[in-house]
């Protein structure tokens, strides 16, 4: 064969290889498509999510891809739809918002799998839902504030009231009155999951008024930032913060989807898909906390990791009664523990944290 | 001296091609050179111009989904750009188009959540009924204080905009909240008898809402002595006024009907498409708008074919976004073809004052 004609051939065989419809080559490679609320430089939720699916690229060979800031509407289902004409099957969504719109399309598409973001709200035989507790990681990082705050203010720059953010918070303020009885906790709405000049200026004034620990349920680092730039504390949200404030950064929960995620991946794969409302915390791994400011004294560090295997093995309820909400009324009676669906319907505010009302929002 | 004369009396020479073809290649080659600019962004960015425009054509009408999907959502593209177009034409900057779609889409709501009992022939005209008042009242708004001050509705519209979205989140925080909902800001979900009955496939009776709207909106505009006068108002409000036209009403009557429109398009978005209350029920309709009814011409009937090519290329961005090009690029070429084709109706006007300086030029100067 002349030089001409192997050139030729080889250009044809690519040609052709490239023709080949790209599903007979990835029968082996599941095909995942995560959809977020966000953008992944929110460093925070959908930070988390992003790492989670990169590792199933890496670990399991997948073939993903992920739309960003998709809002909770009816275009949500437009996408989900073009994703899986596009041949993706198994479909991550990663906020609360998208459930009521999954179930439209997960009954269309029997053999597409989507696994959401809980508190569950209904289920299909290929559809599940995931949840964090994240008001277990929240109380051990109340205990720390209340331990290092020296102005007896700590502040909370939250998001929206909603069932995710308000347990979170009446956890935080607990730990805190658990480790220091006499500390304030000053609450501020921003009414958006992701803005970070808002969260900024929300941090800010919480400082202003006295908070020396600012505390966050917020998609962003921007609370980090500001307690940074004002030289005092922040615990953080979702992710690890440290980066945006070394010296202000104390800890924060942190999610961790990388396991789940793969389970479920194999478990679709395997034909073993469980439908259920998976309740994760501290117990799985899904919720840690990041590694610990090197100035919180060995101390505390020694407290919050005894209340941490204690809250594992059951010995510690974060929301044991009596306890109170804002307008004084018991919510859980002395004694009694606060059930998982209670919990994650909660509209209220602990007795004694100095914020408006969630209902009044 | 004979030929003289005969040069000041010949008209200036005719351009070779009709004004309306004009206009029409204008917006073309606008369109085509924001998407070349677009297509240099997507190189650099390392995506395939070519196989990126071709998902999204895709996205858009690929599919007999794709184009079901693409006519939904020009439904309340259409309307909001016919409300937009009325008060453009009537020389009002109404920006609040987004605000207006929501207060009626709130108004219509509330009928479906606090009567769902009632039979859907009732309730589906009380639906339209209040969203069409809904979108009418909080248009006059910001028109009275114009009508009779002559505050700038730009600012006054535009701000409401915001107003209206934290009237939601009143609502859907607090009273209209679904119990059942986790205390996640959603109402709950409408009855049977509160939604539009579908058209065809997906597609619902929104679209022949949108639909009349144009012929009833051309035929305003067009054909009545009040169509006459608007144009006049925004022409030239000094000549409406010397001309004993009724200019404060006319402004009112606009806007509320401008606003209806809106409100209109967030009834049939509420009822056809979302079915419950929730925050973001309009992904900026109201702002798209005024692109299209400016791409338009501020023509109704061309209003149509753009705001369906425009919501082709919204449903494109989605499909164009499951192959990894980010989200901004819809967004991106939305703007990029408003500035060119702005741009290149600033170059024509130029254009065709050039040529008919030089035809005056040349006919003055036959006479020497």
């Amino acid at each position: 064969m002349t030089r001409q004609g192997i050139r030729g051939f080889v250009l044809i065989a690519l040609l052709a290889a490239m023709l080949v419809p790209g599903d007979t080559l990835a029968q082996a490679k599941p095909k995942v498509a995560f959809v977020y609320t966000g953008p992944i430089g929110d460093a925070g939720w959908t930070f988390q999510h992003d790492i989670a699916r990169r590792h199933l690229e890496q670990a399991l060979g997948a073939e993903t891809t992920y739309i960003e800031s998709m809002p909770e509407t009816a275009d949500a289902v437009r996408v989900m739809e073009q994703l899986i004409q596009k041949g993706y099957k198994i479909l991550f969504m990663t906020s609360f918002g998208y459930q009521k719109l999954s179930l439209e399309v997960a009954k269309k598409h029997p053999d597409v799998f989507i696994v959401g973001t809980g508190p569950g709200i209904g289920l299909a035989p290929n559809v599940k839902t995931m949840y964090g507790r994240i008001w277990e990681p929240r109380y051990l990082t109340g205990l720390i504030a209340g331990k290092m705050t020296k102005s007896n203010t700590v502040g909370f720059v939250a998001a929206h009231p909603t069932p995710g953010v308000l347990p979170g918070i009446n956890a935080f303020a607990l730990g805190v009155w658990a480790a220091n009885p006499q500390a304030k906790v000053k609450v501020v709405w921003t009414r958006t999951w992701y803005d970070p000049p808002k969260e900024k200026a929300a941090a800010k004034a919480l400082i202003d008024a006295g908070a020396d620990v600012i505390a966050q349920h917020q998609d962003s680092p921007a609370p980090v930032q500001a307690a940074a730039e004002a030289g005092k504390y922040a615990i953080g949200n979702n992710s690890n913060m440290a980066p945006f404030g070394p010296k202000a950064f104390l800890t924060g929960p942190v999610y961790d989807w990388r396991p789940l995620d793969e389970a479920n991946v194999k478990a679709i794969l395997a034909g073993q898909f469980k439908s259920e409302d998976y309740y994760g915390g501290l117990s799985d791994g899904l919720l840690s906390l990041a590694p610990l400011h090197e100035a919180i004294p060995d101390s505390v560090k020694k407290m919050v990791e005894q209340a941490r295997q204690d809250i594992i093995s059951g010995k510690l309820q974060v929301f044991k009664g009596p306890i109170k909400d804002q307008e004084g009324t018991l919510r859980v009676p002395a004694g009694e523990v606060m059930s998982l669906k209670d919990i994650t319907s909660t509209r209220w505010l602990v007795h004694g944290i100095d914020g408006p009302s969630p209902t009044a929002q | 001296m004979a030929d003289a004369t005969l040069a000041i009396e010949r008209p200036a020479p005719r351009p070779r091609i009709p004004e309306w073809v004009e206009a029409i290649l204008v917006r073309l080659a606008g369109i085509v050179a924001a998407l070349l600019v677009c297509a240099v962004l997507l190189l650099l960015q390392g995506y395939h111009p070519l196989l990126a425009y071709a998902d999204m054509a895709v996205g858009a009408f690929g599919s007999r989904f794709a184009i079901e999907q693409t006519l939904l959502k020009a439904i309340p593209l259409m309307l909001t750009t016919l409300g937009v177009t009325l008060t453009f034409t009537a020389g009002l900057w109404n920006i609040g188009a987004e605000g207006q779609l929501t207060i009626g889409a709130l108004a219509a709501a509330w009928l479906a959540l606090n009567h769902p009992s009632l039979p859907a022939l009732v309730l589906l005209p009380g639906m339209v009924l209040l969203g069409l008042l809904g979108g009418a009242l909080w248009a006059l708004v910001p028109a009275v204080p114009r009508a009779y001050v002559g505050m700038n509705e730009v600012i006054s519209t535009l701000l409401l905009n915001y107003v209206a979205l934290l009237v939601v989140d009143y609502l859907v925080f607090g009273s209209w909240a679904d119990p059942t909902a986790f205390n996640f800001p959603y109402s709950p979900a409408f009855s049977d008898t509160a939604r539009l009955p579908m058209l065809f496939g997906d597609v619902h009776l929104g679209l022949v809402f949108a639909l009349a709207a144009t012929v009833v909106v051309a035929a305003a505009l067009g054909h009545t002595p009040w169509g006459y006068e608007i144009r006049t108002s925004g022409a030239s409000p000094g000549a409406a006024r010397y001309a004993g036209m009724p200019v404060t009403r006319n402004i009112l009557v606009a806007m509320a009907a401008s606003g209806a429109l809106s409100g209109l398009a967030g009834m049939a978005e509420v009822s056809g498409m979302i079915f419950r209350v929730q925050q973001g029920l309009s992904p900026g309709y109201g702002y798209s708008a005024i692109i299209i009814a400016w791409l338009a011409k501020l023509n109704p009937w061309a209003a149509v074919p753009v705001a369906i090519l425009f919501a082709g290329l919204l449903n494109g961005g989605f499909a164009l976004q499951t192959s990894k090009v980010p989200a901004a690029i819809t967004y991106m070429i939305q703007a990029a073809i408003l500035f060119l084709v702005v741009a290149g109706e600033s170059l024509l006007a130029r254009v065709r004052r050039a040529r008919a300086a030089a035809a005056q030029k040349a006919a003055l100067g036959g006479a020497r």
